[in-house]
């Protein structure tokens, strides 16, 4: 990742000068803290059991399933940035559920529930992630991407709403 | 005897964890920095325990967190945490929403807003502003969001600032974050 890269200000089109630019000024920080975080989350020093490729395809499929465009170009970006290895790339395809893979198809699962209704997920599905060979480790890494993009696509769609403002 | 709460309470529960806790013992020092475990200092939550598996996440969020709800200017912290109790409420989150209902009422020294917010949700019978606010978290606060013009509208008719919305936007959006990782990762026990 470019050191000076932010990507909610290129997402939301925030121009310099602009009266939301200004309205953002003031948090600067949580700007550049969310732009940490997210290059934490897709591209770690220490990546554990998922693999820059995989958390870029699996964050595609948080886009795709907020069905926010820029941020799927963006994370498409990223995926071709990583290598676009075959076995990631399918988690990203929404028809794909992981087929006769029990880690894709756990990932995907996982991804899928809590991306889109965190509110009926349960003990059960994390054990299924465990009994799918995924460690405990790796499991607070799959659910920080997807709880951190959940985050920054929030955050730019309501931005995005403060462009329509006088 | 504990059991697990499913229903909206201002009572704090107990976070139990569904994976292993990190074990301090074996912490890097990263972790431990991104803990702030000092010496004087070893009592850490099992929910940031939980989230120290994840230590490149980690050492960014807590600043995060503590920036989107606590920094100076803006938004009222009270009005923030009608944000969290938005999201809280929309992702089901029983101790996101116990946590920070009882810090609205703190704030406010009230607890009619949160009542009638538990009891009815945008239907809720309360003031016109805090109404807005609320409308606005609910529907950012769904997958995907069902945010509008016109909700953005109602913000600043409501008279909030643009500022203002910024740090609604963000402590609702913190939510859609913390949520996921509170609600999936355990479960909140009670009496």
């Amino acid at each position: 990742m470019a050191e000076n890269e932010d990507v909610l200000a290129a997402i939301v089109g925030i121009e310099p000068g602009s009266s939301l630019s200004q309205a953002v000024a003031g948090r600067a920080d949580i700007m550049m803290l969310t732009q940490q975080t997210h290059d934490g989350a897709l591209t770690p020093d220490v990546p554990g059991g998922l693999s820059h490729a995989e958390r870029a395809a699996l964050a595609l499929r948080i886009a795709k399933i907020n069905d926010h465009k820029a941020f799927e170009d963006h994370f498409e970006t990223m995926l071709e940035k990583a290598g676009m290895p075959d076995s990631a790339v399918r988690m990203a395809d929404m028809w794909f559920d992981g087929g006769s893979d029990l880690r894709a198809r756990a990932l995907i699962r996982h991804v899928d529930l809590v991306a889109h209704a965190p509110k009926d997920a349960t003990r059960r599905d994390i054990e299924l992630l465990q009994e799918a060979g995924i460690a405990d480790a790796d499991i607070v890494r799959l659910s920080e991407l997807v709880a951190f993009v959940s985050y920054q696509i929030r955050v730019a769609v309501g931005l995005q709403l403060m462009r329509g403002l006088a | 005897m504990s059991k697990t709460l499913h229903d909206f309470t201002t009572e704090i529960p107990q976070w139990k964890p569904y994976v292993a806790p990190l074990n301090l013992a074996e912490a890097s020092s990263e972790q431990l920095d991104a803990l702030k475990v000092t010496p004087s200092n070893t009592k850490v939550s099992d929910y940031v325990l939980v989230l120290a598996h994840d230590v490149e996440t980690l050492k960014h969020r807590s600043p995060l967190f503590n920036g989107v709800m606590y920094n100076r200017g803006g938004l009222s912290r009270a009005d923030r945490e009608l944000g969290a109790v938005g999201a809280s409420m929309v992702n089901r989150c029983i101790y996101c929403a116990a946590v920070h209902a009882s810090r609205y009422n703190q704030l406010t020294k009230d607890t009619e807003v949160i009542a009638a917010v538990f009891a009815d949700g945008v239907d809720a019978e309360i003031e016109p502003r805090l109404k807005a606010i609320l409308n606005f978290a609910v529907k950012l606060s769904k997958c995907p969001s069902e945010a509008t013009a016109d909700d953005m509208a109602a913000l600043v008719g409501a008279g909030l600032s643009k500022e203002e919305i910024v740090d609604l936007i963000l402590s609702t959006s913190l939510f859609g974050w913390a949520n996921r990782l509170m609600h999936t990762l355990g479960e909140p026990v009670g009496e």
